[in-house]
């Protein structure tokens, strides 16, 4: 087993991967939106309670490669709670983490998705979810795909 | 297996390279075959000595050139065993091949009412040419089923559908999902009697089989040069010459003229009608050359040596835990498609990548099949002529370790 490979596939990541959280549709859910990697079928849906600014709750289900659904998984625990504006801030860090490889400052459990910098082709794979979850906050109508953003 | 075969792989020097500090094991020749050396030469040959456009040139250059790109086209008639030169129209691939049908031939005969009839197992590029083709005429789709899992096509059906409103049966001759072999022949006279004509998506059999247009009796074949030892950006379009010469162009421009003027223009025959601007000579001359590459082999031997090869796959794969097999369990071409319980295939293909083994995981432009197989996506293992047994055993092995490390 190369070291890249036990570096992407992180315990973190497997755990998530076999045991997601926050998995399923949200029946109190006011904003849902869809996430799309039509290059390998990867499907994401990302159900938002929100309150006022305010995520109060969220799910997601789907499927695909590891990959995308322990980042979902691991979204979801990581914004709630959150404001609009700081879920954006979360994603520059974990878009930041998982093009450069570079852990952050503070301690996040975000940072186990930094081997995926050594593989390119997944990072779309990892940040899924995450264009579901900010098209949900925005109310944006249309469904997310990875073929209109640049990562 | 003869020991010649191993020999074989000395023909290919893409293969003598280590991936990820291993040998690579390249299993992705459905999407794309390796190239002998013998096409890798000509081609730098034809760029050192005998470059220049084709046709219309007077010059020595310019008549070698000719001279090449037609000698192509004959060979690749013979390949076939076509009736004549003319009925071989280079394109860039399967894709424009169908496309060109479609559009030419749709745009001339297909009317609202009228059937185009297609399999359930058609990859992308057999069903989106001939969507937008229905939509401006008004033409319907409809598709013959598979029968589950084992991805053979439901003959029972075949009769219901093919009524008389069906204008033209267009089907895969090798699935590049499931494997299977359709058999070509036996829906070719059935669309036949039905008043059809037939258009056989050879992209998957043409370099792993003898194929032979008129023993499959088949109107248009489309095939690529890529998936049989040539280069990518040339292709084929064959079809019976009285359909080509009463089928409108495709694209207008240069060399597919007799005479121009301001608001109206006279067309060549086929099958300069339709290589309208500069053709795509050189890969046409390279693929030339992998036809003579292949027939020096023996297709029939490339055939059985593959089908053994699935064959060998398809059991020892079939011992994994938590693996489903796609596709026929008895006669198949040379690839095997599986979806493993435990693990996605993109997350497959990545360990594979990572031991030297270029698989490929996902759909395989194959969408509609994927949805009636209940699958997101699957991996593919796809073998051709310098593939070996021992690399399937790497490939299993390889694939253990995978299942045990997601806890399989």
């Amino acid at each position: 087993m190369s070291s890249e490979l036990t570096e992407l596939y992180q315990q973190v990541i497997l755990d998530h991967n076999r045991r997601p959280r926050n998995r399923g549709r949200l029946p109190t859910a006011n904003r849902v939106a869809h996430g799309d990697n039509p290059t390998c079928g990867d499907q994401c849906h990302v159900y938002l309670r929100l309150d006022g600014d305010r995520i109060a709750e969220i799910s997601f289900d789907g499927s695909g490669c590891a990959i995308s659904q322990a980042s979902a998984s691991l979204m979801t625990t990581q914004l709630k709670g959150k404001t609009a504006a700081e879920a954006q801030e979360l994603y520059r860090q974990f878009h930041e983490i998982v093009t450069t490889g570079k852990e952050p400052e503070e301690i996040s459990d975000l940072a186990a998705f930094a081997g995926v910098h050594a593989f390119p082709a997944r990072i779309k794979c990892a940040t899924l979810g995450w264009h579901a979850a900010l098209n949900a906050l925005k109310g944006e109508p249309a469904p997310a795909t990875t073929e209109t953003h640049s990562d | 297996m003869p020991s010649s075969w191993n020999s074989l792989r000395d023909d290919f020097p893409i293969l003598h390279q280590q991936v990820n500090g291993k040998p690579l094991v390249y299993l992705d020749n459905a999407a794309t075959t390796q190239k002998p050396r013998v096409v890798i030469e000509a081609l730098s040959h034809f760029y050192e000595r005998d470059n220049a456009n084709v046709h219309r040139g007077l010059h020595a250059l310019s008549m070698r050139s000719t001279d090449h790109y037609e000698n192509a086209r004959s060979k690749l008639a013979r390949f076939i065993n076509a009736q004549a030169p003319e009925e071989i129209v280079f394109t860039r691939g399967t894709t424009e091949s169908i496309n060109l049908v479609a559009a030419s031939w749709g745009s001339a005969n297909l009317k609202a009412g009228d059937v185009i009839l297609l399999t359930e197992m058609e990859h992308h590029s057999n069903i989106v040419p001939w969507q937008l083709i229905a939509q401006r005429t008004g033409a319907k789709l409809r598709y013959i089923p598979i029968t589950g899992d084992d991805g053979l096509l439901d003959l029972s059906q075949i009769d219901r559908l093919l009524t008389p409103e069906v204008k033209l049966f267009a089907f895969t001759h090798v699935s590049n999902t499931l494997g299977t072999i359709n058999p070509a022949a036996e829906l070719c006279a059935r669309a036949r009697k039905a008043g059809a004509l037939t258009l056989v998506d050879a992209a998957q059999s043409i370099g792993h089989m003898p194929v032979d247009v008129r023993a499959l009796g088949c109107d248009f074949l489309a095939f690529s040069g890529h998936k049989m030892a040539g280069v990518a950006g040339i292709g084929v379009l064959y079809g019976r010459r009285e359909l080509l010469d009463a089928m409108p162009p495709y694209q207008g421009g240069g060399g597919m003229i007799n005479h121009v003027e301001l608001f109206e223009s006279s067309w060549k025959p086929s099958p300069e009608r339709f290589e309208a601007g500069t053709p795509n000579f050189a890969d046409a001359y390279a693929l030339g050359v992998a036809c003579d590459y292949l027939e020096g082999i023996g297709r029939a031997r490339i055939k059985s040596h593959d089908g053994e090869l699935a064959e060998r796959a398809y059991r020892a794969l079939g011992e994994l835990p938590g693996i489903r097999l796609i596709g026929p369990p008895g006669e198949r071409g040379g690839l095997v498609s599986f979806a493993l319980r435990d693990v996605h295939a993109h997350d497959v293909v990545t360990f594979a990548d990572q031991d030297g083994i270029a698989l490929r995981g996902g759909h395989h432009c194959n969408q509609p099949l994927m949805k009636k197989l209940g699958l997101a996506s699957t991996a593919r293992a796809s073998f051709y002529l310098y593939n070996t047994a021992e690399e399937i055993d790497v490939l299993v092995a390889s694939l253990r370790r995978t299942i045990r490390f997601f806890g399989g």
